[in-house]
C-alpha cells in the first residue's frame, strides 16, 4: 500500500469514528466534538494531498489547511456558546430533553 | 509505510476512538487531546510543520479547553442514562461502517497507489507568511472578519436574556 493511500484510510476512518460519535452520543458537546473529529479527517486529507501532490511548492494544501482550522475554532466557539444558551434554558445538554423550539 | 505512521496511526485512532467511546465526558476530552496530539505528529511527519503546530495552539490550547469549560460549566461530566441508547450505538455505527466502507473502496479503486513520495520539501514559516500577505490576502482579512464575528456571535448568544425583554 502507498503511503498516499494509508494516509487517506485513516483519514477516512478518522472521519467514520467521528460520524458515528456524532449520530450515537446524546450529549451536545461530544456532538460537537465529533463534528470537529470530522473536521480534522478532512484537514488531514488536504495536507496529504498536498505533500504527495505533483506541486507541493505551491504551498495550496497548507493554505486549505489553516483556513479550515480557523473555521473550526470559529465553529467550536459558537457552538459552544449556543450549548451554553441552552443549558441555561433547558438545564440540560441532553439532546433528547430537547425537544421544543421556544417556551 | 513507515513503523512511525503506524504508531502515530496506532495513537490517533485510539484517542479519538476513546473520545467518542467513553462515558465520562472529561475523560473524553483527555482522549481527544490525545488524539489531536497524534495528528499534530502526523502532520509534522508530512513536512507541515506551520499545521502541525497550528493543530497544537488552536485544537489543544483551545478547542479542548473550550470543552472542558463548557463540560464544566453546564456540569454534564457524568451523562443521564438512557434507556435507547444501544439502539443509537447500532444504528450510528452501522451508518459509520457503511461510510467507512464506500470511502474505503473508493480510495482503494483510485489511483492514488501509484502516486511515489516526491523529493522532500522544506517549507519555512517565512515562505507561508510571503503567501499570506500576497496571494491570500484577500482570504486572510475574510478570516479575520468571520472570526471577530463568531466572537460577537458567541457572546451574544451565550449572554443571558432577562426577563421583560423578549
Amino acid at each position: 500500500m502507498s503511503p498516499l493511500s494509508s494516509y487517506l484510510l485513516l483519514s477516512a476512518l478518522l472521519f467514520s469514528i467521528g460520524l458515528a460519535g456524532a449520530l450515537s452520543r446524546r450529549s451536545a458537546i461530544l456532538v460537537l466534538i465529533g463534528i470537529e473529529l470530522m473536521l480534522n479527517a478532512a484537514n488531514l486529507n488536504l495536507i496529504a494531498f498536498w505533500r504527495y501532490g505533483p506541486r507541493p511548492e505551491v504551498l495550496t494544501g497548507v493554505m486549505f489547511a489553516v483556513f479550515s482550522i480557523t473555521v473550526a475554532a470559529a465553529e467550536a466557539a459558537v457552538g459552544l456558546g449556543l450549548i451554553l444558551a441552552m443549558y441555561r434554558h433547558s438545564k440540560s445538554t441532553d439532546l433528547d430533553q430537547m425537544t421544543s423550539m421556544r417556551g | 509505510m513507515t513503523i512511525t505512521f503506524l504508531i502515530l496511526a496506532a495513537v490517533t485512532i485510539a484517542g479519538m476512538a476513546a473520545a467518542m467511546g467513553l462515558r465520562n465526558l472529561i475523560h473524553c476530552v483527555l482522549a481527544l487531546t490525545l488524539g489531536f496530539v497524534g495528528l499534530a505528529a502526523l502532520y509534522l511527519q508530512l513536512n507541515a510543520q506551520f499545521v502541525g503546530f497550528t493543530q497544537i495552539l488552536v485544537y489543544i490550547g483551545g478547542v479542548a479547553i473550550l470543552a472542558v469549560f463548557a463540560i464544566m460549566t453546564t456540569q454534564s461530566a457524568e451523562p443521564v442514562a438512557h434507556p435507547g441508547s444501544a439502539a443509537y450505538w447500532i444504528t450510528g455505527s452501522a451508518v459509520a461502517a457503511g461510510v467507512f466502507a464506500v470511502l474505503a473502496w473508493a480510495i482503494c479503486g483510485s489511483g492514488t497507489h501509484a502516486r511515489a513520495l516526491p523529493a522532500q520539501i522544506d517549507v519555512p514559516a517565512q515562505q507561508i507568511g510571503f503567501a499570506l500577505m500576497r496571494s491570500y490576502v484577500l482570504p486572510l482579512e475574510i478570516m479575520g472578519l468571520l472570526l471577530t464575528v463568531a466572537l460577537i456571535g458567541a457572546v451574544v448568544v451565550a449572554t443571558p436574556v432577562r426577563k421583560g425583554e423578549l
